[in-house]
């Protein structure tokens, strides 16, 4: 073990015995390929009252640690060593132990809230069904211990909620449901596995002051993992940093944000864009040389895009949005889900028609032309989506998915098309030798490189990158953002760049564009809209992106919280009354430990 | 179709390198950790993954041993057409009778009724049925193929028409239809029953590739090309298929087996493959009422078909658990 333990014994908020604790902890699967060791006997606790961070990348272990548990491991998994949830063994637990040690120990928060509800029950049911399993309560009192979890989580009207079905809930308020569902049982733990990561960033906000509010209140142990350093740094006491299964560094939030001592951590924070800093972190970008009578790469006038649904009312998902991207500039355009920025990109691609309005690329509209024409000015067009995984063909090898765009154009023969597939792959600083693997060999930040040198092949004047990094690690996207402006100076391509991080796009963009709704909020160069936001809505979606150092983060969240008061919003938080009575599950009456302490305190946000 | 094929399983020309990054390679479950893999050296396509999965599986692949050396004796031992075979008795002759025609180390099928060699009859009867199953198999396929992704791709009102033309062709009976086309198109021989049959069984694959297209079509890389100003026909035949050709495949398998099973039902009831020529189901319903006197007249044929169907199902068995492993890959 590597581990560098820098935390201060009986540190911050850590109050009496670990809740959840793991010693020497090892998982290995067996796969068609042998062996693969996940964890490789890491030691960690949660103590009541204390958040403790687990991140690390893609492919750290983190997941497979926190499912050891709740014993959720597929069948091919081996565990090794000790893991206590409270006074339990969890290795030493039967089926029935196991069950009745989940939800009223520890409880799990998913990912993705849609999927972690069962969309044919209502919420009244699935709330219940734990409390019912754990013979808390039953029938109507179930029902009313159900309103009261909706109350606390604050769902305004939990009686009718409670008979609504998961689909009639917004993203926000289905996470806040699955909360709602973690502390039914009381648990002395969470396991929160990337709350956040699904959610747009004024929602992650509040459903991280949520949590924050629930260990205060409730005392409980919140074990969180999530890859997102201004998580880390909004939530976190203690952070553990995970490497290919392995702890490489433990301590508290500022000691591993502030003053990192491992190499890696060092590497992975260096690589997280910071919101507020400008460019500069990954490499320069150009400035636009366009002269002014140039006509514009890409030109929106007016734009409007409906969706036409069957048995229901069109559904105007873009109106009347203008904006234009002159030659060689970078236009980030921004927004929540739903605000309408992919379905633009999709407009200026030429994949969806626009209702009314005009889509022009230098100079030619879109809209009126056919057959050739229509082929002709898509070859000045390139793209690159957001999922490595699904924008390359995986029956093709990467040369001939890079060559792909060559031969649609009829341009060259094999021999030039070759050349110019190599010399893509030398500009996105892949080896030559990947020309002929197959996308599965290469990783996601190797196949999102892939797809940038697809888009560039017929030296686009114009590339619309949809969230281009969105799906990638932070060391992958640094180094991906660090290529892209690099190619961008050498190529000197116009892009519309979509995203919903602001910090990406405060390190790119000449000018930002926030969208709301379908609608334009606010649009400007980059400094004046991302740093003097004059719009209510742009204000709030910057005061909501976490930046990764906690004590910056804890001004920014104070700041947030004046901002939400000043317009008249609630802050999020745990409602808890005081005469709040703590769930006895009938099996182990009396043997509920201490901790009655916690809740009582009126926790303060 | 040659789309189809060439990006079949087994990966033709390809050649394992010096891996680049095999982190996100397939095998990799339950997001693992970077240790190294064993056989992270070596680099496989998808094609020879497919190929490896499937010769583990232990039925398929003595299933596609027996049905290879049921294929190589039928055609062989008889001759085709005009190719002598290595067996000395004809189909056609009528040889003295041994005692009641029973099996004996001379004609190990027996003899029939007549004193026909049933042996040569058997593996005459093998030989239509299996050029009849594969026909009824390639065509269906390549039918169903067609009007699942053109309906699949285009969606709009394309879809709307030849769904429901499948719908049309699904609610007709399909024994009833292929027995008064069949009785007319065995005037043309056993090509003609062939090509009847394969008209009337490529509904339920036309339906299945439709689903998987119109889940392709949503992909990003079709999205790309479409952006890139790709033509439908090359969409279609390069990217989409292609991804679809698991599903294909094990359909096609599947739909030879039940080919054989409606062809034996067909001959059996008097409309499929007429005499002078024979097929399994033919002399099933020839000998039938010599079940009790002289079984192997009804077994011999009857383990035939019995053999053939029960291979070709374990190869489609196979081949599906080859494409779609479903690995559960957990993030993390």
């Amino acid at each position: 073990m590597t581990t560098l333990d820098i935390s201060a014994p009986g540190s911050a908020s850590a109050t009496g015995d670990a809740v959840l604790s793991f010693e020497d902890l090892n998982v290995t699967f067996k796969t068609e390929f042998g062996d693969v060791h996940a964890v490789k006997g890491i030691d960690l606790e949660v103590r009541p009252g204390e958040v403790v961070a687990l991140v690390g990348e893609s492919g750290s272990g983190k997941s497979v640690t926190s499912m050891t548990a709740l014993g959720l491991l597929p069948r091919n998994a081996r565990v090794g060593g000790t893991i206590r949830v409270g006074d339990k063994v969890v290795g030493g637990l039967d089926g029935r132990g196991l069950r009745n040690m989940r939800g009223n120990d520890v409880a799990m928060v998913f990912q993705e809230p849609m999927t972690a509800l069962n969309p044919v029950l209502t919420i009244g049911d699935q709330l219940t069904e734990g409390l019912q399993l754990h013979g808390i309560a039953f029938g109507k009192q179930a029902m009313a211990r159900a309103a009261e979890l909706l109350a606390m989580v604050g769902i305004p009207e939990p009686e009718r909620r409670l008979k609504q079905y998961p689909h009639e809930l917004s993203g926000g308020q289905r996470q806040r449901v699955v909360i709602a569902m973690a502390i039914a049982c009381d648990p002395k733990v969470i396991i929160a596995d990337e709350p956040t990561t699904a959610l747009d960033v004024t929602v992650q906000a509040d459903i991280l002051d949520l949590l924050r509010s629930l260990k205060d209140k409730l005392n409980t142990g919140i074990l969180l993992i999530t890859h997102n350093m201004g998580v880390v740094a909004d939530m976190a006491d203690r952070v553990a940093v995970m490497l290919k299964g392995d702890l490489v560094e433990t301590g508290t939030a500022d000691q591993v944000l502030n003053h990192p001592r491992h190499e890696y951590t060092k590497r992975l924070l260096a690589a997280v864009p910071h919101l507020g800093s400008g460019p500069g972190q990954f490499g320069d970008v150009a400035p636009v040389d366009a002269a002014p009578e140039d006509l514009p790469a890409l030109d929106l006038g007016n734009l409007v895009i409906e969706y036409h649904r069957v048995g229901k009312p069109t559904f105007r998902a873009v109106d009347d949005v203008s904006l234009s991207v002159a030659q060689g500039e970078i236009v980030g355009l921004v927004g929540e889900s739903g605000s309408g920025k992919s379905t633009i990109a999709k407009c200026a691609l030429g994949l969806i028609p626009a209702a009314s309005g005009s889509v022009s690329i230098l100079g030619t509209d879109f809209g009126k032309l056919r057959g050739k024409e229509l082929k002709a000015l898509r070859k000045r067009i390139g793209v690159v989506f957001q999922d490595p995984a699904s924008s390359l063909n995986p029956r093709l090898p990467i040369g001939d998915v890079i060559a792909e765009p060559l031969v649609v154009h009829k341009e060259g023969d094999d021999r030039s098309r070759r050349r110019r597939v190599l010399e893509l792959l030398d500009a996105v600083e892949l080896p030559r030798s990947v020309y002929n693997r197959y996308p599965h060999e290469l990783s996601g930040g190797q196949r999102q490189r892939v797809s940038i040198a697809r888009a560039l092949t017929l030296d686009p004047e114009l590339l619309v990158a949809d969230e281009p990094t969105s799906a990638l690690d932070v060391s992958v996207q640094a180094n991906v953002l660090k290529m892209f402006t690099a190619l961008q100076e050498r190529y000197k391509f116009a892009c519309l760049f979509v995203s919903h991080d602001l910090a990406v796009i405060d390190l790119l963009a000449h000018r930002v564009v926030v969208l709301q709704n379908g609608r334009i909020v606010e649009q400007g160069p980059r400094e004046e809209v991302l740093h003097h936001p004059r719009e209510e809505y742009t204000q709030r979606l910057i005061a909501a992106a976490p930046v990764p150092e906690p004590l910056e983060q804890r001004r920014r969240r104070e700041a947030r919280h004046a901002l939400l008061n000043k317009l008249g919003d609630d802050v999020a938080e745990l409602h808890v009354e005081e005469d709040y009575e703590r769930p006895r599950p009938k099996q182990d009456e009396g043997a509920n430990p201490s901790g009655l302490g916690g809740f009582m305190a009126d926790g303060g946000s | 179709m040659s789309d189809i094929r060439n990006s079949n399983p087994g990966g033709e020309d390809y050649e394992p390198q010096v891996s680049v990054a095999s982190t996100d390679a397939i095998g990799l479950a339950a997001g693992g950790s970077a240790a190294p893999l064993p056989g992270e050296d070596k680099s496989y396509s998808q094609g020879q993954l497919v190929a490896r999965r499937f010769f583990r599986h232990r039925a398929a692949l003595s299933s596609m041993i027996v049905l290879g050396i049921i294929i190589i004796v039928a055609f062989t031992s008889i001759g085709i057409g005009p190719i002598p075979g290595w067996w000395p008795n004809s189909y056609t002759l009528q040889y003295d009778k041994i005692g009641d025609g029973a099996p004996t180390w001379q004609y190990p099928f027996g003899q029939d009724t007549g004193g026909k060699d049933y042996f040569a009859l058997v593996m005459r009867g093998t030989q239509f049925s299996l050029i009849i199953a594969f026909a009824v198999g390639i065509i269906s396929t390549v039918v169903g193929t067609l009007i699942g992704a053109l309906a699949g791709f285009y969606r709009g009102w394309v879809e709307s028409l030849l769904m429901r033309l499948t719908d049309v062709f699904i609610v007709i009976p399909l024994l009833v239809v292929a027995a008064v086309l069949g009785k007319t198109a065995s005037g043309w021989g056993i090509w003609g029953l062939a090509l009847v049959l394969g008209l009337v069984t490529w509904t339920s694959l036309a339906r299945l590739v439709r689903g998987e297209v119109l889940s392709l079509r949503e992909r990003d890389f079709v999205l790309a090309a479409q952006a890139v100003g790709t033509s439908p026909w090359r969409i279609i035949s390069r990217h989409v298929l292609p991804n679809a050709v698991g599903v294909i495949i094990v359909s096609a398998t599947l739909s030879i087996s039940s080919a054989i099973l409606l062809e034996t039902s067909l001959s059996f009831l008097g409309f499929g493959v007429q005499p002078p020529d024979t097929s399994l189901g033919t002399l099933i319903s020839e000998y039938q009422a010599a079940f009790t006197t002289r079984p192997w007249l009804f077994w011999w044929p009857g383990l035939m078909i019995l053999a053939i169907a029960l291979c070709v199902n374990f190869i489609g068995d196979g081949l599906r658990d080859a494409f779609d492993p479903r690995q559960n890959r957990s993030k993390d």
